[in-house]
């Protein structure tokens, strides 16, 4: 029988394990790199690279929302799409019910797409 | 096979030694940090004029520039060397200079050319006499335009140059 | 229409403007003076059994041993259409430095003319834009003047943008690692 904390699940201990390596490896030669490193900056090598010109314009500017937009209509869409998979495996157990409430569950989505169509959110 | 202290090690080359049958090779870090460097110099491109078509057909398929760890980088940030591939206006200078300056260490400059080296046959108002009255330059490979061959052997002089680097690479030295 | 025939129709139509006519093989060049350019290429560019509709080139040339009359400016013209070529130079003098631009006819006179007003010196009134192109903005002197220095070393009168970069590349050599 199963008690609360008497399972441990011992077979991913090898993947926890390479987890843990890798970080420590990757990062501590990194570190040993930036310790034994030369270190040599001056004024003229911290500058901002744009093809040996002076840098015009500034670095951060704004992004458009409409990708903001597009990424999450296609999360709403996706997860959608996601709750099709298992409807579409036990189909054929359930029947008719499962077809009707499929649908209603469309349905409301697609008003949904509709809405944002008219609302111009699909133009780029 | 027993290693211990009577176990002489062998001198493969100049400074690297060979534990035999054991798989080691005992050297010093600087011939480790050189044998790196010198087998995958990074170049940023600067190709300027026409040696610029010759260092294009050096790295294509003929005169293969892959086999010696030559992949060209486009920006300084990334790259090891510098290649000076044509002639440099004075217009050009201040932007050489800059791209330079924002290469990090360890940096090599490449002059390849007669108008990098000189000024090649252009001794006018607007040409620059030779690339290292702006740069510090490593290696000169004159031509007009050089041969691709000659081109590597510039190349390998590099190389050559980095493998007798003593202790460059630390930051007490 | 050979290229002879255009002249004396040049000749016949602005007999006033035109200075002399010179022939070389097949190449025929008229010499006109500065003052009525527009009109003279607005009739060989508009004129139906002319239509020259492509301006090959635009160029300056220096005479300098000629006092009255030291630039010419030369106008490479090429029917596509009837296939003929014509060259008209146009005569500035140097204290005078100045004719009018041709880019209402030739779009493509635009840089032609930057250049020449670059290398030369000969202002383009009328351009919507004549500033420097080849040499740097602040770049002092018209280099393809006769007159002007050709090597390299111009002493005191050198360009500043490059002495900066010289005193830099000099100031920042304690950074180089060796």
């Amino acid at each position: 029988m199963i008690t609360p904390g008497s399972y441990v699940p011992t077979e991913y201990l090898p993947i926890l394990l390479m987890m843990l390596f890798s970080i420590v490896f990757a990062g501590g030669v990194i570190l040993l790199g930036s310790i034994v490193r030369l270190r040599r900056p001056y004024k003229e090598k911290l500058l901002i690279y744009e093809s040996g010109n002076p840098p015009v314009g500034e670095p951060r500017e704004r992004f458009s929302i409409k990708f903001y937009i597009i990424a999450m209509l296609f999360v709403v869409f996706d997860v959608e799409a996601v709750f099709l998979y298992p409807w579409a495996l036990t189909f054929d157990t359930i029947g008719l019910y499962a077809l009707v409430e499929m649908l209603l569950f469309i349905v409301i989505l697609l008003v949904g797409y509709v809405y944002a169509w008219k609302k111009e959110a699909f133009k780029w | 096979m027993i290693i211990d202290g009577t176990t002489s090690l062998v001198e493969v080359e100049e400074g690297i030694r060979v534990i035999p049958g054991a798989n080691t090779i005992v050297a010093s870090v600087d011939k480790l940090v050189n044998w790196g460097r010198k087998s995958s110099i990074w170049p940023m491109t600067f190709g300027l004029a026409c040696c610029a078509i010759e260092m294009m057909s050096t790295g294509a398929s003929h005169y293969d520039l892959d086999r010696f760890g030559v992949v060209f980088r486009g920006s300084p940030r990334q790259s090891d060397a510098i290649i000076i591939a044509g002639t440099l206006t004075k217009k050009m200078a201040s932007v050489v200079r800059m791209v330079y300056d924002q290469m990090p260490e360890p940096r090599y400059v490449i002059a390849m050319g007669s108008c990098a080296c000189s000024g090649g046959i252009y001794n006018t108002y607007s040409t620059v006499q030779g690339v290292d009255s702006v740069l510090p330059v490593d290696v000169f490979i004159p031509g007009c335009p050089p041969r691709p061959e000659a081109l590597l052997d510039g190349l390998i002089k590099l190389q050559e140059l980095i493998s007798k680097e003593h202790f460059k690479w630390s930051r007490w030295r | 229409m050979l290229a002879q025939e255009i002249a004396d129709i040049l000749q016949k139509q602005f007999s006033s403007e035109v200075l002399r006519t010179v022939q070389f093989r097949d190449q025929v060049t008229v010499l006109v003076k500065k003052k009525r350019i527009v009109e003279i290429l607005s009739f060989l560019h508009d004129s139906p059994d002319l239509f020259f509709d492509y301006l090959i080139d635009l160029s300056g040339v220096d005479y300098l041993d000629r006092k009255e009359h030291r630039f010419e400016v030369a106008y490479n013209l090429l029917s596509v259409k009837h296939n003929h070529h014509i060259r008209i130079n146009a005569v500035v003098p140097e204290d005078d430095c100045n004719i009018d631009s041709v880019t209402g006819i030739w779009a493509g006179a635009d840089w032609h003319e930057r250049e020449c007003y670059d290398l030369f010196g000969i202002k383009f009134t009328g351009h919507h834009d004549l500033r420097r192109v080849l040499m740097p903005e602040d770049w002092e002197g018209h280099p393809l003047r006769k007159d002007y220095p050709l090597k390299s070393d111009l002493g005191e009168k050198e360009w500043k943008g490059y002495t900066d970069v010289v005193a830099a590349a000099e100031r920042n050599r304690i950074y180089e690692v060796h």
